[in-house]
């Protein structure tokens, strides 16, 4: 990131140090490559496989992030200043050192993030996005459309409800906090973090209900 | 949770990572990944049960693994990469030729924009 001497949209400096593959990542791609090519395996039946793991993969470190919001003030507002600072003081740190900011849901407003192409997306905070989520048109769809997106996605929002769209950035990602679900003042930070799913945390649902725990 | 499991004998892998509900935990994607994949070639008839049994067990107990068990999955490719490889489905350069491509792709690819190993500006 020392390259960025200026202030800049994002959009038209180096763009070195966007992508990086470890090197297991990069082992793996190339084992699915020749195995493709070979037709051995499919792409897709990989991802049905993988998805049907979805919720095991990294530590959706971002849910503990959420529950601790809802109950320290305090965190919150460091939250809503510093993101990156607030997840740091958790332990928990992304592996590309991700620059995070927290965009939070209110009466009125909700918040989608969008942009999961590249290896950017902050995984070790969110969890693995959905296969539907990486697909170019969802993208698009997003930006021109949330609302419609949303509904599709089963969460319809009044038309009094502002939807404002994040894309992030090569130096900034996003985490979504959702509104604290109704009924839950006697609930814990842990069995709150069970409420916040990776939907909630990208913006395509919301924080569980109580109820739907049970 | 989730009810639609891979009923893969591959989930009894020597050492696997578990959930308390059984289900293999992934600490990174690529490793979800790589269980998949060898769950597809096991389903196919590419390897029998005890050939991966074999391959991953030569990997898992060779010296120098980390003690927290970190590298498990890394453990997992190589398994796999040498199966593949003695399986003669592809050869060891080059498996490391591609892996280099995807590396090289990775770095020449811009943010917002997919992975592809055709951004590899070597080719």
């Amino acid at each position: 990131m020392s390259k960025h001497h200026h202030g800049h949209d994002h959009h038209d400096h180096d763009h070195h140090h966007d992508n990086h593959f470890t090197d297991m990542e990069a082992r793996v791609k190339a084992l699915e490559t020749v195995l493709t090519e070979k037709g051995l395996i499919d792409p897709a039946a990989i991802d049905a496989i993988v998805e049907t793991y979805e919720t095991k993969i990294g530590p959706r470190n971002g849910a503990r992030v959420v529950a601790k919001a809802w109950v320290d003030p305090e965190f919150a507002d460091l939250l809503k200043r510093d993101a990156t600072a607030a997840i740091a003081s958790l332990g928990y740190t992304g592996r590309q050192g991700e620059h995070m900011r927290a965009v939070f849901n209110t009466a009125d407003t909700h918040n989608l993030v969008v942009c999961t192409l590249c290896s950017c997306y902050p995984w070790s905070v969110l969890g693995l996005p959905p296969v539907w989520y990486k697909a170019p048109p969802y993208r698009s769809r997003a930006v021109i459309d949330p609302r419609g997106v949303l509904a599709e996605f089963g969460l319809t929002l009044s038309d009094e409800t502002r939807i404002r769209v994040w894309d992030s950035t090569a130096e900034l990602r996003y985490l979504v906090v959702p509104e604290r679900p109704a009924g839950t003042d006697g609930l814990g930070e842990e069995q709150l973090a069970d409420l916040v799913t990776r939907d909630a945390m990208i913006g395509t649902g919301l924080a569980l209900s109580v109820e739907a725990l049970r | 949770m989730n009810t639609c499991k891979v009923a893969s004998p591959l989930v009894a892998s020597a050492e696997l990572p578990k959930s308390p509900e059984g289900d293999p935990v992934f600490a990174e994607p690529w490793q979800a990944s790589a269980f998949a994949m060898t769950v597809r070639l096991h389903e196919k008839g590419v390897f029998s049960w005890p050939e991966w049994a074999e391959a991953l067990s030569a990997e898992l107990y060779k010296p120098g693994r980390k003690a927290d068990a970190s590298d498990y999955f890394d453990c997992w490719v190589a398994a796999l990469s040498r199966l593949v490889t003695e399986l003669s489905i592809v050869s060891g350069g080059e498996l490391e030729h591609l892996t280099e491509r995807w590396q090289r792709a990775a770095e020449a690819t811009p943010h917002g924009h997919p992975i592809l190993i055709e951004n590899d500006p070597l080719r």
